[in-house]
């Protein structure tokens, strides 16, 4: 675990922002996932990586004995899973009205926004 | 007291969700809702002005292991901001809502954002400012969105994909500083961070959440998602945007490099420093270039971001409140000046500032309540701006960083060049005649121009009163740069 893990954030990290850097607004996006898992894992390994040894206090006694693994880690990415889901499910919808609305699926069109007004109209893609 | 702050905000929010088949009440709950607030954030900083440090041990486990809410005087001013920009859009809103708009959630929407802002101003945990910028942002999103405009939803898409790159970010820096600290609760994290022998690591992460707050405030290279975004959202909520989010950023740098990551300031310090001056640079030069009126103004937002990064960055204790008073100021400028914009617009319109004009010969009240605040921005003596611009300023001359303080001036002049474009091409100027175009024949009402003036006349109690103000500011930043009553409010004395 202690190797494994290392090499698979990095690796999400890597694919992660190489998708980040991809033209298609649906690769951006899955980039974007790509790297908050990346981020999860990285939370995870932060507590310390311990096998068997779960946070319990077993039934007989009144406080926990020896080292355990540190729960709170664990309680930090799943609040961070959760709310990088429903942010995530935003962006993909935003990004199918996006295509809906103007067609574009490439990120480099994605400049109406940037000019100004008069130009635009001028090209008459408003 | 400090819960009441987000139990109002929360409450109201939720009261406008269940109520959406009467958009029609929207209006006035909302502004009750936000007067509650407002009253809330005076009563809270009546009571930490003189120094205390209000704190809140949530479902009392005791810090560092549960979730402390914390109030020292930065928060509470904060706090007291926003809730005057709430208050003065709730009102202002009137006008620009329609009945449709408030049932698809506006208000609402509006609520749960302050809630989220305020929770971000007042927490004294890591983990818990990310949920809290999660909060604002949703919202935020949800907000940007309302019209559905294919502008807007690309000013959105590019807002959304930044902030999430941002949060990301965030993420990682939280991780690696768990790793390191082995906390998240702010207080114990700068006590270990003081204690800390080998503090690469913790550079390292200093860097990390430079980057991701960078990236929120709208600081040099990061700001692309701002002029592109900011311009497309409904008036009123540009207007919060532009006072109070950036500002969270800003708040979030000027909290974790006063309090934790503070062992090697002339490595972060300086970086922070040369940030300052290409993001007042860039602003300025980048809003010269500008012809639409909200585009104008956002790119001034980031030039002024620069300034108070400044503050930061000079880092003694002048320099750090005149970063204070100069978000005190900025944010009641920069709101005003959204408003004032949208103002325009429905009377003209349009935002272009070529096709504007004549508005000084017909509404000469609207004129000078523009006038105030833009030249306030501009820095003229004695309004508001003027005091922000020199505290920062002289801090700067007072350990001879003269490089800074060049670009400062000289950002300073060419905002006032900006200024007077506005003021030259929109209130002064003939309208030109044109076919396609011509004057919506609205006359601005009242439910508008009184929270304008109000924050005007806000701008000049600020730039009359300076003493008092640039006092609180003070003691904010004695606050920020001398830990041990801080970290002893949230810890207990006896640690």
């Amino acid at each position: 675990m202690q190797l494994f893990l290392p090499l698979i954030i990095g690796i999400l990290f890597s694919a992660g922002f190489y998708l980040l850097l991809r033209r298609n607004l649906l690769k951006v996006i899955l980039g974007i996932a790509l790297v908050a898992h990346a981020a999860n894992l990285l939370i995870f390994t932060m507590g310390g990586l311990k096998t068997t040894r779960p946070p319990i206090i077993a039934e007989s006694k009144k406080m926990i004995e020896g080292l355990v693994t540190d729960p709170l880690p664990q309680a930090l990415i799943l609040t961070a899973i959760v709310i990088g889901f429903g942010v995530q499910v935003f962006a993909l919808i935003l990004a199918r009205r996006l295509y809906q609305q103007t067609g574009i699926s490439d990120i480099n069109a994605v400049k109406n926004s940037d000019v100004n007004t008069e130009q635009v109209e001028k090209d008459g893609s408003l | 007291m400090i819960i009441s702050i987000l139990i109002i905000p929360l409450l109201g929010g939720i009261i406008l969700l269940l109520s959406s088949k009467r958009p029609r009440w929207h209006f006035t709950v909302n502004f009750l809702v936000s007067s509650a607030s407002l009253i809330a954030a005076v009563i809270v900083l009546t009571q930490t002005v003189s120094g205390r440090i209000l704190t809140l041990q949530i479902g009392n486990w005791p810090a560092p292991f549960g979730i402390t809410l914390v109030a020292d005087l930065l928060s509470s001013v904060m706090v007291l901001l926003t809730a005057i920009i709430g208050w003065a859009v709730a009102i202002y809103a009137n006008k620009y809502v329609n009945a449709h708009q408030a049932g698809e959630g506006f208000f609402a929407l509006m609520q749960l954002m302050l809630f989220g802002i305020y929770g971000a101003f007042l927490t004294g945990d890591m983990f818990n400012l990310y949920v809290w910028f999660e909060v604002l942002l949703i919202a935020s999103f949800s907000l940007m969105t309302l019209g559905s405009t294919s502008r807007q939803t690309e000013g959105a898409f590019k807002y959304v994909l930044l902030n999430l790159v941002a949060s990301a970010f965030f993420l990682v820096g939280i991780g690696l500083l768990y790793g390191v600290a082995g906390t998240l609760n702010m207080a114990d994290l700068a006590r270990k961070a003081a204690m800390m022998e080998n503090t690469i690591v913790l550079q390292t992460v200093a860097l990390i959440f430079m980057v991701s707050f960078g990236i929120k405030a709208a600081v040099f290279p990061l700001y692309f998602w701002l002029p592109a975004s900011y311009h497309t959202a409904p008036i009123p909520v540009a207007a919060i945007f532009a006072g109070l989010l950036t500002k969270v950023g800003v708040y979030a740098l000027i909290r974790v490099f006063s309090l934790i990551f503070i062992h090697d300031t002339n490595f972060t310090h300086t970086i922070l420093l040369i940030v300052a001056g290409l993001t007042m640079l860039s602003g300025v030069i980048g809003a010269a270039a500008q012809n639409d009126f909200r585009r104008i103004l956002s790119f001034h937002i980031i030039s002024q971001i620069g300034y108070m990064i400044m503050g930061l960055a000079l880092f003694t204790p002048l320099a750090v409140a005149g970063a204070v008073f100069y978000i005190i100021h900025h944010i009641i400028v920069k709101s005003n000046l959204f408003l004032i914009a949208g103002i325009v617009e429905r009377i003209h319109g349009s935002f272009d500032v070529s096709r504007l004009g004549d508005v000084y010969k017909k509404w000469p009240l609207l004129a000078l309540l523009f006038f105030i605040p833009a030249f306030s921005l501009a820095g003229i003596p004695p309004l508001s701006g003027f005091w922000a611009k020199l505290t920062v300023i002289k801090a700067g001359l007072d350990i001879r960083q003269f490089a800074i303080v060049f670009v400062a001036l000289g950002v300073g002049l060419l905002t006032i060049f900006s200024m007077t474009k506005i003021w030259a091409q929109v209130f002064w100027k003939e309208q030109p005649i044109t076919k396609e175009h011509r004057n919506t024949g609205n006359n601005p009402v009242w439910m508008e121009l009184i929270p304008v003036a109000f924050l005007a006349l806000l701008t000049i109690i600020i730039g009359l009163l300076a003493g008092p103000v640039f006092e609180i500011s003070n003691r904010a930043a004695e606050q920020l740069l001398n830990h041990k009553p801080y970290i002893e409010a949230v810890l207990g004395g006896g640690r």
